[in-house]
């Protein structure tokens, strides 16, 4: 932005990553969730090891109360909510993060190829990207899954494996969640790539005789790493809510597996004017809150600390 | 002139989602019969699908549809027979205009007096208190708020009625329930749009000159800080216009957003399309009075 030099206060010169990181640090509230985050990611990974109830068996013992025995109480097959909700928690993180890179990967391949090559393959690119856009992503998702679903169902019955089939349900959502969540990211990659590519250094490369496929990977893509780092942490907790509406469509996760969004339109269903089972909607939708809050504050911080304009 | 042109060009954007709507659902396994509740006999299969046009060849079909769309005419509905796509559509159109219009309303007047209000105070209690507030907006979902608000506004104080959409009355939980999250995104947006301005030299300026901090904040930031959000509300009306099948679910109102949910599962051909392209077509009117809004408050912006 400015032409001169802007004086260096730190003498010692720390690089761009070491500058990020102490931003980030002074970041309290950042740094706060992502020490949640960690804290969650390793509850969830090991929690099901330590908790001595099944997330899946049933018992006689239906709606009851939070107690010290079952901690976050039962739900209406009397199986334990706290051993449902780790194991809800696990899957949502995982279609969130899988999702997200299936975003990633599409978005970042489609922005940078039509930001490096430009000119008229650019603009029919983009105008695809404008034309999805102007899909509602519920229809788009709804025909994507069931498509895909009957496709793999094909394919699954000639396999003959039920263990298969919940599988099959979680890489139905990562593809149909990453294929609605691209776009924005394959904008914001391909402005970045279009203004970097008439940078000097590029032009340089060229010079040398530096293939393409080299100049992309090894010095464009370096360079929007951290856009899409941040794009990146915004995207994950919108795909989870995303899987918690399709799960209340019943199109998501499939019981008796369970994701957090599941539980919750579990809960939701059973409120009635005569007796309401807060625990089974509080607690699932707590955890569901409260990763979405961390995450969003995560993303944020991260942006702060390395956008420097920020400052 | 500019826009005059970019109107003309949404003709041909729309006849391409029209296309890419009619031929994805049509080459996706499963058709609007399969659901049928007695297995159909080959005959009744065939009578349909000659109804329909779905006998004839892909391109057949969409040059007859539309044939049919420039007269105005979307089709009949293959899940609710007896029932044209324009008739439901008209039928569903008025409550969810309530709803999405009182919603929009609530957004953005909820939303951006909270935006500018923590942006104003940043660091102090106010930003905080308000910045989870609207996170919370974001993060916790319609289908959660809803019943919440059923439970403590309509069973426990009886102030609201719990469902349907008779009176007046019954808008103010789902418009509430719908609301949050936009006013959500809203202040969040409106946030980050005055702590840009707030950083620019011209405010410093401004401060420099001795305006007390009321007119910086109102006469010099206001306006500028604004524009993000103006961008978002364009996308976020379309949304709201086309209707929340959580909520109409939820409180049993009789809007689009069921149908747009309802037609995807059961492969009803016709409704999707005509929902879709009443989708796009709004998104695209509403992001060019967006362009138009943003060139007017913004003297920087000139679309060529």
């Amino acid at each position: 932005m400015n032409a001169v030099a802007p004086i260096d206060d730190h003498p010692a010169s720390q690089s761009p990553a070491q500058l990020a990181w102490l931003r980030f640090l002074k970041n309290r509230l950042a740094l706060v969730s992502g020490v949640a985050l960690l804290a969650l990611v390793l509850l969830v990974l090991l929690g099901p090891a330590v908790v001595s109830h099944q997330p899946n068996s049933l018992t006689e013992n239906q709606f009851a109360a939070p107690s010290a025995q079952h901690w976050f109480g039962t739900d209406d097959h009397g199986r334990d909510l706290f051993a449902r909700v780790l194991h809800g928690a696990r899957i949502s993180l995982l279609v969130g993060i899988v999702g997200a890179g299936v975003s990633l990967i599409i978005g970042v391949l489609w922005g940078a190829v039509a930001g490096y090559l430009g000119g008229r393959l650019d603009n029919a690119m983009m105008r695809f990207v404008d034309v999805l856009y102007s899909l509602p992503s519920i229809v788009f998702v709804i025909v994507l899954i069931t498509t895909l679903e009957a496709l793999f169902r094909d394919w699954l019955a000639a396999l003959g494996s039920p263990a298969l089939a919940s599988a099959s349900r979680l890489l139905l959502l990562f593809v149909g969640l990453g294929a609605v969540s691209w776009l924005t990211m394959a904008r914001i990659v391909r402005g970045q790539v279009l203004s970097l590519r008439k940078k000097a250094f590029i032009e340089a490369e060229h010079a040398l005789g530096i293939s393409h496929a080299r100049i992309l990977l090894r010095h464009i893509l370096p360079n929007v790493t951290g856009i899409v780092i941040v794009y990146l942490a915004l995207t994950i907790p919108s795909i989870i809510l995303y899987e918690s509406f399709l799960s209340y469509l019943g199109l998501g996760i499939q019981p008796p597996q369970a994701s957090l969004g599941s539980l919750i339109a579990a809960g939701a269903g059973q409120i009635n004017p005569i007796r309401i089972y807060w625990w089974m909607i509080a607690f699932p939708a707590g955890f569901l809150g409260l990763t979405l809050l961390a995450l969003n504050f995560f993303g944020d911080g991260l942006r702060d600390a390395l956008d420097p304009k920020s400052e | 002139m500019y826009y005059l042109k970019r109107i003309l060009a949404l003709v041909p954007l729309l006849l391409v989602i029209s296309f890419l709507a009619f031929a994805l659902v049509r080459v996706a396994p499963g058709g609007p019969f399969d659901r049928e509740r007695a297995p159909a006999s080959p005959e009744v299969e065939r009578a349909l699908k000659e109804k329909y046009r779905l006998d004839q060849p892909l391109w057949k079909q969409y040059v007859l549809y539309l044939g049919d769309l420039a007269r105005g005419d979307l089709g009949p509905s293959m899940k609710y027979r007896h029932h044209s796509v324009n008739d439901i559509i008209r039928q569903a159109l008025p409550a969810t205009l309530v709803l999405g219009g009182l919603s929009f309303g609530f957004a953005l007047g909820f939303g951006i007096p909270l935006g500018f209000a923590t942006a104003a105070r940043k660091g102090q209690w106010v930003d905080y208190g308000g910045s989870l507030l609207a996170l919370i907006g974001i993060c916790v979902p319609a289908f959660v708020i809803g019943p919440l608000l059923v439970m403590g506004f309509a069973i426990k104080l009886q102030w609201f009625p719990v469902a349907l959409w008779d009176s007046p009355l019954n808008v103010v939980l789902p418009t509430l329930a719908l609301g949050l999250f936009y006013s959500g995104r809203i202040a969040r947006l409106m946030r980050e749009g005055m702590l840009g301005v707030l950083n620019e030299p011209y405010i410093m300026t401004a401060r420099s000159k001795g305006l007390t901090e009321r007119a910086v904040l109102f006469k010099h930031a206001l306006r500028p800080a604004v524009l993000p959000v103006i961008s978002y509300a364009g996308p976020m009306l379309a949304d709201l216009l086309t209707g929340s099948f959580v909520i109409e679910n939820l409180f049993q109102i009789p809007g689009i957003g069921v149908f747009m949910v309802n037609s995807s599962l059961n492969k009803d051909y016709t409704m999707i399309v005509g929902l879709v392209l009443l989708y796009a077509a709004l998104l695209l009117v509403l992001n060019l009075i967006v362009d138009f809004l943003y060139s007017r408050l913004d003297p920087q912006v000139k679309f060529e």
